[in-house]
């Protein structure tokens, strides 16, 4: 079967340590926040300007001028700390932030990977995307193994524009989990009661296929 | 205005000189912490042709989205867009001209400008269209490409308060690109929910000196909210 949403944050969630500074995007990355495991202190950096988001405010703590990198309202977490865009890019920049987690259309085994525009429909915008998959070094792509019509988006080469050169080393899918180097994808671990057949057809890009795959642990 | 009291007591004031043709930096992230009268007044003053830099272009019928509905923004440069249907329409009619820049590359932009840098080097956007016609570097076996910083005719900012001498403190989230935005304006305009006289705040909380603000009014705000989440207590 492959994964649910909630059931692939739960695995991105197991790639945070203790101590972690944690930059989350918009859709499924949200949701791994609701996977740290017990007794792990992280901080999640929300990139309009936030190290310590916390969670929606009640309706009487709900408060304009509090908002995450989605536009909505959140709350500070204990011990967190507010600053300017320019600031939280610094710090995003150079490297300061020790996880991100991020959707995608497309990755490639180049490490290369397209999120954030498709020629020909409305073009909204990079937000802070290009600068977080410059800027960090430990990167997980969230995204489904293919398209709604079977296509993959595990390509040897992206087919639309890019929001980072060579920059992606990790993926989780519904289907499997996969490291990129040496220009290959490799298969690390697969979901639960999902074929390594099926993940083979549904990868276009070069994939190196151990003796044995362990299914994920939750 | 006497010394350094930049308080002016009217928009109208507030937004003289600014002109047809003009560019003007925007502080504000989403609709948290828009200089959202500021921008009435453009409105009512009808400018046109106006280039704007500021991270989204509001939403239909508030924040930058009003400037659209009696075409007076020329153009936009900024992160994410598209919030609003009028913004689309102008878009796709060719009416309206989007440079999509980078959050950070934007905040640092604005900040360089205000610093007297004129260009800097980033990794951002290296390898995709962002960095397509910019010049490459190459420092410790990385390439970076060469942005060039933004400084406008005008800047609007929003604070949460403000002493008469123009120093400026910001209130949680609001923060975002305003204190970038405040150096970054050859004239740069504020406006506040709050005006102190000097010595009443804590000059080691300031976070906008005074000196890159001209003009200071004293605001009431709607401070729409765009995505209310709210959890049950």
């Amino acid at each position: 079967m492959a994964l649910s949403r909630e059931q692939l944050a739960q695995r991105v969630a197991r790639e945070m340590k203790d101590g972690y500074y944690v930059n989350l995007g918009i859709g499924i990355p949200t949701l791994v926040a609701n996977y740290v495991p017990d007794g792990m202190e992280v901080m999640l950096q929300s990139e309009n300007g936030l190290l310590g988001m916390g969670p929606f405010p009640t309706e009487d703590e709900l408060d304009a001028d509090m908002i995450n990198a989605g536009k909505q309202t959140v709350t500070a977490a204990t011990g967190a700390s507010i600053f300017s865009s320019a600031e939280s890019f610094a710090m995003i920049r150079g490297g300061h932030v020790d996880l991100t987690v991020l959707g995608a259309f497309e990755v490639d085994v180049q490490g290369n990977i397209a999120s954030y525009m498709i020629p020909g429909k409305l073009i909204k915008g990079m937000g802070g995307a290009m600068d977080l998959v410059a800027g960090a070094d430990n990167i997980i792509v969230t995204m489904t193994h293919a398209s709604k019509h079977g296509e993959s988006k595990l390509l040897t080469k992206c087919t639309l524009p890019l929001t980072g050169a060579g920059c992606i080393k990790k993926v989780v899918t519904d289907l499997a989990f996969i490291e990129i180097k040496d220009g290959k994808f490799w298969l690390i671990e697969r979901a639960p009661g999902v074929s390594v057949k099926e993940i083979i057809e549904k990868t276009a890009g070069e994939l190196m296929v151990p003796k044995e795959v362990p299914e994920m642990q939750f | 205005m006497s010394g350094f009291n930049k308080v002016v007591s009217s928009y109208q004031e507030a937004m003289a000189g600014l002109e047809d043709g003009m560019t003007v930096i925007a502080g504000g992230f989403g609709l948290c912490g828009i200089p959202e009268n500021l921008i009435q007044e453009i409105k009512n003053k009808g400018t046109k042709e106006l280039t704007f830099v500021s991270n989204n272009c509001g939403v239909d019928g508030f924040g930058l989205g009003v400037l659209l509905e009696d075409r007076q923004i020329k153009k936009m440069i900024s992160s994410y867009v598209g919030e609003n249907k009028l913004f689309e329409e102008q878009l796709l009619a060719g009416d309206l001209e989007v440079e999509l820049t980078p959050q950070g590359t934007l905040a640092e932009k604005m900040r360089a400008g205000g610093a007297g840098i004129p260009a800097f080097y980033t990794a951002t956007g290296y390898g995709t269209p962002v960095g397509e016609g910019k010049e490459v570097k190459e420092f410790n076996g990385r390439k970076y490409i060469m942005e060039e910083s933004i400084t406008g005719e005008f800047a609007i900012v929003k604070a949460w308060k403000a002493d008469t001498y123009g120093n400026l403190i910001y209130r949680h989230t609001a923060q975002n690109f305003n204190p970038m935005a405040a150096t970054a304006g050859k004239i740069t305009v504020v406006e506040v929910e709050e005006i102190v006289e000097p010595g009443e705040l804590d000059p080691t909380q300031i976070h906008t000196p005074g000196i890159y603000v001209d003009r200071v009014i004293l605001g009431t705000f709607e401070k729409r909210i765009e995505q209310r989440t709210v959890r049950t207590a």
